[in-house]
């Protein structure tokens, strides 16, 4: 057993580092994230010259043929400068559900692209009623003539604004909540019938709501198979999951150490706050989350290829509780022990705290994980 | 011992209930059920309706204007305010410098200041905190030198809530430098309009403007606006916190928090069904009831004892300790209740007043602002490590 990064991993570590302490100077993202488009196109082209978008796709498709440790690591350090452009949603959402389910054609189209930093992609999963049930799905892809016309709504799509090209989950058949008649569509961002309500989000990004209005797609607009997305889009969701729970332990190392510093330095009744022993229990408990976080990061990252689904979901699942509860302690907490200026605007720490919270509140939060990891649990026994 | 409302308490509850309805418009109602940013004028307007009754400084006493109720009549006025959305009532002048002022100040000050507070003419705020000077009130350092019949101030303060809508603000202010650092205080209300009085605004993690940083340069006030005398501004300091510690609890407001959120558990939907009838998330709601009884019950305890004669004591702490906990927890339920759509922002509906349509549920998009915003209860009035400090110290005598 080795669970240390191997040279190319620590070069890469050392990269992404160097790009968030060198690009990512706090009032520099506050400017950025207040542009019309939110993120810096720069960033990304730099992201592609130095082969990140390529990180989880194979060399044939022109990437790096690199797997989930990379991603987490690349996650990790974004989480540090909390990132703004949409690896996410391109990357891990888009990106991967082609090059894990679409067909020669779509990855030779969209892929080589996507390497290069010119084409944008969202993935459209999430309807209003669904929670965080992916196979809740109501949007419809009805057979016309050769193609399909997709109609219905999708709610919280990451990027949408910027995206090119998205992919939607529709029911090709089958009832509302059933597992069988989901399938994928990629349907390109002008497409007729197709619009969209844009807006940021808690924690600066970007994302639409999208109406699709008797959208017309051809037979080779699918992804993967018919009828049987939901694997996929599972399977998606999973990795996506630990990446962003990857994100979430940069969040939390950064919170301690500012933490950390602040009660070092800052002082009241003549002495560091971090004197005090109740602020020295609460810190050790914050630095506890976050190395927890951090070997369970870990844990799913190496299981996330299991070939057993069960290990895979469990995996992503029990790191997402982790991640949940972590994330709302430490964020809390490093709130807290900055007292009222953990609650402005000005100080980085409140918008780590806002990621960790929406971080908590996508792909399921963590009572639906625990709920999911109890039932694959139960269901074993 | 009895639980039940005697027959004057129910007529009276039919009073309040009664005059809400009359007086109460129903886009403010509209704009507290559903957690909506209050102007000024909407919080002036509802104020002022209630200090033309008589209604708005209900705990002070009957010969400075207060109504005269017994402690159960502003059980239910406080009850009924919350449930039937009434804006909260804005503490500076009501509960802080108001009691101060009769209690500690001359009776030119009282004729000066009582009247715009009980009609709520005037908007007081409060000048405590300091950028160094958090936890550690007592090491603050905004100083005032008497020159002739005027004292000179300079300094800042910060964490000045609603400062920006202020006509006045109390401050305690340095007069002795020399003496021990709790006997070189004073306590001086200052007019907001002085030349070299500024207001800054602090942005909160929630996008709205509530709080402010106040700069005093050369500013020049009165003597006859310093409070009681020069060095004792601490005693009076400790008597407000006291008091506002007192009304921190917001019971009737987490009653109110409680009941939206199991309105919103009630309109989300899981697998098809209501997220209230999902055992995991429906038993963090009841758990959250029970603490929220707990509160209650011990709140009503200490108000019996008080009208039976005994003062608030530092027991008063725990209500705040666990009164902020209580809100705090109901938010962060609503962000678990709304999931996905705890995301989008909407400053423009959140801060605005806009008429833009929310995205998503209505309800989802207050949820995470509220979340981010109410850690402030468990830093604010004095921070939770502190009250439980004050509970060690001063009940359990450790």
């Amino acid at each position: 057993m080795d669970l240390s990064l191997n040279d190319d991993q620590n070069m890469l570590k050392d990269s992404v580092e160097r790009f968030v302490r060198e690009q990512y100077a706090f009032e520099t993202r506050r400017k950025n994230a207040a542009t019309s488009l939110g993120w810096l196109e720069g960033n990304w082209a730099k992201f592609a010259e130095l082969g990140w978008l390529g990180i989880p796709f194979s060399e044939e498709a022109g990437g790096l043929g690199w797997g989930m440790v990379e991603t987490s690591v690349v996650m990790e350090q974004f989480g540090r400068g909390l990132v703004l452009e949409p690896y996410l949603p391109t990357v891990l959402l888009g990106g991967e559900t082609i090059a894990r389910g679409g067909s020669k054609a779509q990855k030779e189209a969209i892929l080589p692209s996507l390497i290069e930093g010119k084409t944008q992609l969202a993935l459209a999963y999430f309807e209003k009623q669904a929670r965080y049930n992916l196979a809740d799905v109501a949007t419809t892809a009805k057979k016309d003539g050769s193609g399909y016309v997709i109609s219905g709504q999708k709610g919280v799509v990451f990027n949408g604004p910027s995206a090119d090209q998205i992919i939607v989950a529709a029911r090709t058949s089958g009832g509302q909540r059933d597992a069988k008649g989901i399938t994928l569509f990629l349907v390109a961002k002008d497409a007729k019938g197709l619009s969209r309500r844009d807006y940021p989000t808690q924690d600066a990004l970007r994302a639409s709501e999208l109406t699709f209005d008797k959208v017309s797609v051809g037979a080779d607009a699918v992804v993967g198979k018919v009828d049987d997305g939901l694997s996929l889009l599972e399977e998606i969701i999973d990795r996506a999951t630990v990446a962003v729970c990857a994100e979430a332990v940069g969040c939390m190392d950064a919170l301690n150490a500012a933490t950390h510093e602040y009660i070092k330095t800052r002082k009241q009744f003549g002495v560091p706050i971090g004197k005090f022993q109740v602020l020295q229990h609460r810190m050790v408990d914050m630095f506890t989350h976050a190395q927890e976080s951090r070997s369970m990061v870990l844990m799913a990252t190496l299981k996330i290829d299991d070939s057993d689904p069960a290990v895979r979901r469990k995996a992503a699942s029990a790191a997402k509780v982790q991640i949940g509860k972590s994330g709302r302690f430490v964020g809390q907490g490093a709130v807290q022990l900055h007292g009222g200026m953990g609650v402005t605007d000005e100080l980085n720490v409140s918008h780590y705290f806002k990621r960790l919270t929406m971080i908590d509140s996508i792909f399921g939060n963590h009572q639906f994980h625990l709920t999911r990891y109890g039932q694959i649990m139960a269901e074993a026994a | 011992m009895d639980l039940n409302f005697t027959e004057a308490d129910q007529k009276f509850r039919a009073e309040v209930v009664d005059f809400v309805k009359k007086n109460l418009p129903a886009e403010i109602a509209d704009k507290v059920k559903n957690g909506k940013h209050l102007s000024k004028d909407d919080h002036m307007r509802w104020q002022q309706a209630l200090g033309r009754k008589g209604w708005l400084v209900v705990s002070w006493p009957k010969k400075h204007g207060g109504p005269g109720w017994t402690a159960t009549q502003k059980y239910i006025f406080d009850n009924v305010c919350a449930e039937m959305n009434c804006p909260p009532i804005i503490p500076f002048g009501t509960k802080m410098v108001g009691p101060v002022i009769y209690t500690f100040g001359n009776d030119e000050q009282k004729q000066r200041f009582l009247p715009g507070i009980r009609e709520s003419t005037v908007w007081w705020c409060q000048g405590y905190s300091e950028p160094g000077s958090g936890s550690d009130l007592a090491s603050l350092k905004t100083r005032a030198v008497r020159e002739g019949d005027h004292y000179i101030v300079n300094g800042s303060k910060t964490w000045t809530t609603l400062g920006q809508y202020a006509d006045w603000i109390f401050c305690l202010v340095r007069t002795d430098v020399n003496a021990k650092q709790q006997e070189g205080i004073s306590f001086l209300l200052i007019d907001m309009k002085s030349p070299g009085v500024t207001v800054q605004p602090i942005i909160m993690a929630d996008g709205g403007h509530e709080v402010n940083s106040v700069f005093f340069t050369d500013v020049k006030v009165p003597a006859e606006n310093l409070i009681g005398k020069e060095g004792e501004g601490w005693t009076y300091a400790k008597f407000l916190l006291a008091n506002e510690r007192s009304g921190i609890a917001a019971v009737p407001q987490s009653k109110r928090g409680v009941e939206s959120l199991k309105r919103i558990a009630a309109s989300e939907q899981q697998d098809g069904k209501p997220l209230i009838q999902d055992g995991a998330f429906r038993d963090k709601i009841a758990d959250l009831e029970i603490q929220l009884q707990a509160l209650e019950f011990t709140e009503l305890r200490i108000l019996s004892s008080e009208a039976a004669g005994g003062a608030p004591g530092p027991e008063v702490s725990f209500l705040k300790i666990r009164g902020s906990e209580i809100q705090q927890r109901i938010t962060e339920l609503a962000v678990e209740a709304v999931g996905y759509y705890a995301n989008p922002y909407l400053p423009g509906l959140l801060w605005q007043g806009s008429n833009e349509e929310p995205v998503g549920p209505a309800y989802a998009t207050t949820a995470a602002p509220r979340y981010f915003n109410v850690r402030k209860t468990s830093i604010y009035g004095g921070s939770n490590e502190i009250q439980k400090n004050i509970i060690a110290k001063m009940v359990l005598g450790l």
